[in-house]
């Protein structure tokens, strides 16, 4: 009997010590995309800050709805699209104001700081600083469809069985924008923007017939273009790069009409509970050498200024040959997505599915 | 005096001991699904009662229409994997002995030990145009060019009733056990045939091992998501694949609760005709 409470007592006093040791080590607990926190950048932050980064991989829907399901609790960094900031705070309040004077802003690019703190600025607050951007537009296997420039050539029937691409909105606006329309001038006009929706998901239905599948995750589209099973996609540049090291022929091309340009950001969730933390994450990684080491992950370019300069020669020439000086220009950037739009483009996404 | 004082702690005890079960099924089921109920009559634009999201479902072809081609599929799973499994398990129940029993039940365990994501992975390596089949088959010259065998609805099918196969045979196995051997023997010795022996003694005596079986496959099969999303083609629709999407990439809480709910309805609606058709009772079949 005597041995039994000595052991219980034993458990007890183990257990308190790692209740109290848990209690000890600072947490942030980040809600961010597969690549943008490397294991790499954690450890190197443990080691100078203490703070242990617990990282959740998602994307800009999962993010809003995982957040609006506890009203901005469970996470203390998140990093959703420039274009779902405001009108996300507005319908669902699930934010807290950006504290600038926390923020070291001499290490960002002037030019998107502002663009970023001017489109997720809601009643007079900024929500938002910039972290990584890219682009969507195509990669092409230049083998065997160097012909294909623009988001309409996906349905050339050449490639009949060939293509792949998302069933979500970025798939809608590519297509608009190479169908002549200009559908972010139409996105506070509902009647205009729903008639334009209605018109690609037309084009959508009948380029069916072309698509081999809808990819949904990364892999699914790297498997897919690696084997050769299909041999032109709409994906994002970070794709297309990653298979130009593999594969020469493969590349991303710069659409015609304009590739596709985000920005993620850093967002404070409204119940955070490490706000300190966060500011600490957000200035250590945009700190130049940092920034490179998650280019070198993701794929992507950052905000931050002066990291080009540690970024590897391979992804700068990469960079080069997709983008000319004119491509960069041609890039359009997604504005804030009003409230709404995601019905009447679920819709048009539905029939095209079940056409 | 001393036996009133025995039945109220007695009943304390009984009430301590199902706190847990009580808390979890008020707190994890019946809660969040009257939320769901709330959800789904609420207009969140103008916070009133309304049946619109129940409208949407009947009158937008597109969702009714896939909620009967999920069902239609998870009927068709439920049957195909009744055929393959039954005769597994009589060989499993009747005809092993000792060991190789304990073996040949363990085969059937073990993809279970791995996730299910990964076993459909596994299927699509196997499956896909530069797969592991195709390849086989253009090196066996069966072929001349690569074959695709995903993005079907039999590559569906066939995933379904792969995830399934194991909840059927372990009902079926355990009722085919509780079979005397002797009353095969009889029937034998009467002069039943093969045919007979199956159809008048072991289908009768396994009804509620198949009844229960066919149900959970049947639950499993409609509620999956994965196997439809990741084996599916193009044109592949399936009904929680709406709920997700209205969930998730809609923000369309209320048309997600609104379908979500009606899945839970008319599924119960199929399984309680199904228990009528086969003239079995819900409580025989679970107890």
């Amino acid at each position: 009997m005597k041995k039994l409470n000595t052991l219980s007592l034993a458990i007890v006093l183990a257990s308190g010590l790692i209740a109290t040791s848990a209690q000890a080590a600072e947490e942030l607990r980040l809600l961010t995309w597969g690549g943008y926190a490397p294991k790499e950048v954690i450890d190197l932050f443990e080691k100078e800050t203490g703070i242990i980064v617990k990282v959740t991989k998602s994307n800009n829907e999962e993010m809003i709805s995982k957040l609006k399901a506890t009203r901005g609790a469970g996470f203390d960094l998140a990093q959703p699209s420039q274009d779902r900031v405001a009108s996300a705070q507005k319908a669902f309040k699930i934010y807290k104001p950006m504290d600038l004077s926390k923020i070291n802003d001499s290490q960002f690019i002037a030019s998107m700081l502002a663009a970023t703190k001017g489109q997720s600025t809601v009643d007079g607050e900024v929500y938002a600083v910039p972290h990584v951007w890219g682009s969507s537009g195509l990669i092409v296997n230049r083998a065997t469809s160097a012909d294909i420039t623009d988001y309409t050539d996906l349905c050339k029937p050449a490639y009949a069985g060939k293509v792949t691409y998302r069933l979500k909105r970025p798939t809608l606006i590519a297509f608009a924008f190479a169908m002549g329309e200009d559908p972010f001038a139409a996105y506070s006009d509902v009647e205009k923007y729903t008639q334009i929706m209605e018109k690609v998901g037309a084009k959508l239905t009948e380029c069916k017939a072309n698509v081999k599948a809808y990819w949904s995750g990364g892999d699914a589209l790297l498997s897919l273009m690696r084997s050769g099973e299909t041999t032109a996609a709409m994906a994002w540049d970070a794709g297309g790069w990653k298979l130009n090291r593999d594969n020469a022929d493969i590349t991303f091309v710069a659409p015609k009409s304009g590739a596709l340009g985000w920005i993620d950001t850093f967002v404070l969730p409204r119940k955070t509970k490490n706000e300190e933390g966060a500011y600490k994450w957000i200035n250590f990684v945009m700190r130049p050498d940092i920034a490179a080491k998650i280019t070198a992950a993701a794929g992507n370019f950052t905000a931050s200024k002066g990291s080009d300069d540690f970024v590897d020669a391979k992804a700068k020439a990469q960079y080069q040959e997709s983008f000319s000086a004119k491509d960069i220009d041609n890039i359009k950037w997604y504005p804030p997505v009003p409230a709404g739009l995601e019905k009447i483009e679920g819709k048009i996404l539905d029939r095209v599915k079940a056409s | 005096m001393s036996s009133l004082r025995t039945t109220s702690t007695f009943k304390l005890g009984m009430w301590l001991l199902l706190a847990p079960l009580c808390l979890w099924l008020v707190l994890l089921i019946i809660l969040p699904h009257l939320e769901l109920l709330v959800f789904s009559f609420t207009d969140p634009e103008k916070d009133s009662f309304t049946f619109g999201f129940y409208q949407e479902f009947f009158l937008e072809p597109l969702y009714w229409r896939t909620f009967v081609r999920t069902a239609v599929m998870s009927i068709m799973a439920t049957i195909l994997t009744l055929l393959i499994a039954f005769p597994v398990a009589f060989y499993i129940a009747k005809m092993l002995k000792g060991r190789s029993k304990g073996i040949v039940f363990a085969m059937c365990l073990i993809p279970f030990w791995v996730s299910e994501l990964v076993r459909t992975f596994g299927w699509m390596i196997l499956l896909r145009e530069s797969g592991v089949i195709s390849n086989f088959l253009q090196w066996s010259g069966l072929s001349d060019g690569p074959v695709e065998l995903l993005y079907t609805d039999a590559t569906i099918m066939l995933g379904l009733v792969y995830t399934s196969m194991l909840f059927m045979v372990v009902p079926l196995v355990s009722t085919l056990d509780s079979l005397d051997d002797s009353y095969i023997e009889a029937g034998y010795d009467l002069g039943g045939t093969n045919w007979n022996v199956l159809r008048e003694i072991v289908i009768p005596h396994a009804v509620p091992g198949i009844v229960s079986g066919c149900i959970i496959v049947f639950m499993l099969s409609l509620g999956n998501y994965l196997t439809p999303v990741l084996l599916g083609g193009k044109d592949s629709l399936w009904f929680t694949e709406q709920i997700y999407t209205q969930f998730i990439t809609r923000f369309n809480w209320e048309q997600g609760s609104a379908f979500g709910l009606l899945l839970l309805l008319l599924s119960s609606l199929i399984v309680w005709a199904g228990l009528k058709i086969s003239g079995q009772s819900f409580a025989k079949t679970m107890g």
